[in-house]
């Protein structure tokens, strides 16, 4: 018999996102996905300076407030050729670099892991054997019985005050959680610390970037952290020991926490590398150049496309070649809905035919996403850690080679594997991996050009507008945590004329295209298992794999408690 | 004793900047005695963390969904304010709430604690207010004011 469900995260904010599934037998058969999208932004744009572009675009985002940033500077450096010194190009790369690593710990452990992890579970556990397994896996100090009883009691303390704060999860208990408890006790210490740990690291945005929230650095020609060794305001000797500390620090967490414990929840849920696979096309724009200004042949993480899975032939990425449908989308395109049209000539028309909220299914034969579908090359593509790792394993990067074999070889699965919920989540723990040892790197480069005596953090030559054409277009790109990030300008006259941004989560969210493909987080669904359509956990575990970035836009409170997500079984 | 008055909402997405545009006006009409801070925290989760610790009084601005007519405005103290970190489908979608459930978890929740916030009328782009919102911009300076009077906190007006 046919079922459908819909898990929607209705806040009263409509929309966000929301995924219709249909099963058949236990498993999905066919999924939809709908969502806001944060659009409009060129019409706050238009007719600025693109020098203060940025200041606008890094409120996109509540998390990631740098990557709106990166984008939008290389995007009009782009546009009027602007070679940033070196001295800039490595403080962008450790501001990127920490963001990536803090990022990912943060989504691994407040939000990934509840979908593996029942914390309801975690106070069965016996303190003496998390003590023993915690020492199994890892030399990190925090493992003896003692501090596990003291989490195990802090847990018990918690829940008891009936509210239940971070750990308000209705799907505890689920026949879909494997781990035993001394494993949910270990997870949940760690919980605790990467809180701690986060919070620390997060201080190299406030040294790099003069304040956090909101750094403000960034600036079209490079950055505006002063480099000056005998001034206490710039970025001087002990201000490069000081975050020498927490990037270790960070490097230190990601090595004997984050990694041993994703190898040891891995094996409990290897049936997850055969589930969640998706479209198997992925772009990498690449990223963390390690020569001249942003000379993408230098770029760390290659940039590069894959089809079809074929990780041996990583393809160039030909910018030219991207487009955005909105066929299934609430939008109108004015040379007709089935067309693709490239970010230049982007077109935000908004023309919704969905139902009347509140509304019990979408439309799906018809409109059903605020999300357009950007294709490469008319193909859907997945973006994100898994596109960055896999162009990077496929392109022979050797760092990113050894990090996936260890892992594949430690888990005991071929590289097939990575195409799945599992991989997803491995690949997010490997990039972490790779940029927190990555990190120190760039900081010692940079201690040794101040050293060399170059101070130059900007590049002033094309900072006056006369300098300018009268007409220009760029385009930025930047491997957010999330992945490919693209930004698109058009200059005339010294102001912005247009404007186009197209953000991972809307490559991997996006709906069905004019012919009918469907769009990576709806591929992934197909297939996957439902224990239980009244606790969708499994369709939770995949989109969170992706870990999408939609509800960015908005802040508001809700004062009345009201539920954010519901589940309808039909 | 050290105070935070904080400030958040998107800049971009009128009628959410509502915290931020308060806390503006305040920085721009008053001078704070040291151990007051005034911080436009925009849309930041989690990363606000690390400016709760060592706060004994938080004073936090937002819009608030109270289900009223836009430009109404509200208190709530203490054990009013929810604390939920209901199922969530992004990690962006940390928001207040879970920030103080984050910052209670760790022992570093401020003691004290009140919201001062209006009904925002339309969270759509735009980086103007609505004007019912924008109206309650300087009877909720004011009220922030009084609430840091109570706490034994005089601001200076800026003439």
């Amino acid at each position: 018999m046919a079922n459908k469900i819909a898990v929607d995260p209705i806040t009263r904010i409509e929309g966000h996102l929301r995924i219709e599934a249909q099963l058949e037998g236990g498993k999905i058969v066919n999924a939809w996905s709908s969502s806001t999208a944060f659009r409009g932004i060129e019409t706050i744009l238009k007719g600025r300076d693109p020098r203060d572009a940025h200041h606008f675009t890094q409120r996109f985002c509540g998390v990631c407030t740098t990557v709106h940033s990166m984008a939008s500077i290389r995007a009009v450096e782009d546009a009027l050729k602007i070679e940033i010194p070196t001295n800039a190009r490595l403080i962008r790369n450790l501001i990127m670099g920490i963001q990536n690593v803090q990022d990912h710990v943060i989504h691994f452990y407040h939000l990934h892991a509840l979908d593996w992890v029942d914390i309801t579970s975690a106070l069965a556990a016996d303190p003496a054997a998390t003590s023993k397994l915690a020492q199994s896996i890892s030399d990190w100090p925090k493992s003896s019985t003692d501090y596990f009883k003291g989490v195990k009691e802090r847990i018990a303390a918690f829940v008891n005050t009936g509210r239940l704060g971070p750990f308000q999860n209705a799907y505890w208990g689920h026949s879909a959680y494997k781990l035993p408890p001394e494993a949910n006790l270990m997870a949940v210490a760690h919980y605790l610390e990467a809180l701690e740990w986060q919070k620390d690291v997060i201080k190299i945005h406030a040294i790099l970037g003069s304040k956090n929230p909101h750094p403000q650095t960034f600036l079209v020609g490079g950055v505006a952290s002063p480099v000056d060794p005998n001034s206490q305001n710039g970025i001087n000797a002990d201000k490069i020991a000081l975050m020498m500390k927490l990037f270790k620090k960070a490097r230190d967490f990601v090595e004997k926490v984050y990694i041993p414990d994703l190898l040891a929840v891995a094996p409990f849920y290897t049936d997850w590398a055969g589930i969640g696979g998706g479209v198997g096309n992925f772009l990498s724009y690449g990223d963390f150049p390690e020569s001249g200004g942003n000379d993408v042949d230098s770029y760390f993480f290659p940039r590069g496309i894959i089809l079809g899975k074929d990780i041996a032939n990583v393809l160039p990425v030909d910018e030219r070649l991207i487009t955005e449908y909105v066929t299934n989308s609430w939008y109108n395109y004015s040379g007709g809905d089935n067309k693709g049209l490239h970010p230049y000539q982007g077109e935000t028309n908004h023309n919704y035919t969905g139902p009347k909220p509140p509304y019990k299914w979408l439309d799906t034969d018809g409109k059903y996403s605020w999300v357009k579908s950007p294709r490469y090359n008319d193909q859907p593509m997945e973006v994100g850690p898994l596109a960055r790792i896999l162009v990077a394993y496929g392109a022979g990067v050797p760092e990113v080679k050894g990090a996936v074999d260890f892992v594949l070889n430690t888990l005991g699965v071929g590289a097939g594997a990575l195409f799945s919920t599992l991989g997803r989540t491995a690949a997010r723990g490997v990039d972490c991996l790779i940029l927190a040892q990555r990190n120190e790197k760039w900081l010692n480069e940079l201690a040794a050009n101040i050293g060399r005596g170059d101070y130059e953090v900007h590049n002033k030559e094309r900072w006056d507008p006369s300098t300018w054409p009268s007409e220009a277009q760029g385009y930025g790109t930047h491997e957010a945590p999330r992945g490919a990030l693209g930004h698109w300008i058009r200059i005339e006259n010294g102001k912005i004329a247009n404007y186009q941004a197209v953000v991972p989560s809307t490559w991997n969210a996006g709906p069905r295209d004019a012919a009918g493909q469907m769009g990576p987080y709806e591929a992934a669904l197909i297939g996957t298992p439902i224990a239980d359509p009244n606790k969708p956990v499994e369709i939770l575990r995949t989109i969170h794999s992706f870990d999408p970035c939609l509800a960015c836009a908005v802040h508001v409170m809700d004062g009345t408690g009201t539920e954010i997500v519901t589940v309808k079984a039909l | 004793m050290r105070v935070l008055v904080l400030g958040l909402g998107n800049a971009l997405m009128s009628d959410d900047a509502f915290g931020v545009r308060v806390v503006e006006r305040l920085q721009s009409r008053y001078r704070f005695p040291d151990g007051v801070t005034v911080l436009d925290g925009g849309t930041l989760g989690l990363d606000l963390l690390p400016r709760l610790e060592g706060v004994d009084k938080l004073l936090i601005v937002d819009a608030i969904e109270m289900h009223a007519e836009p430009g109404e405005i509200f208190r709530l103290e203490g054990e009013e304010v929810p604390r939920a970190f209901a199922n969530k489908l992004s990690v962006h979608q940390m928001g207040v709430q879970d920030l103080l459930a984050v910052a209670e978890l760790q022992g570093c929740c401020p003691p004290e604690l009140v919201v001062r916030g209006a009904q925002p009328g339309s969270i759509e782009m735009n980086l103007e207010l609505t004007p019912a919102v924008a109206d309650a911009i300087d009877a909720t300076v004011e009220n922030v004011v009084k609430d840091l009077l109570e706490w034994g906190i005089a601001a200076e007006a800026i003439t």
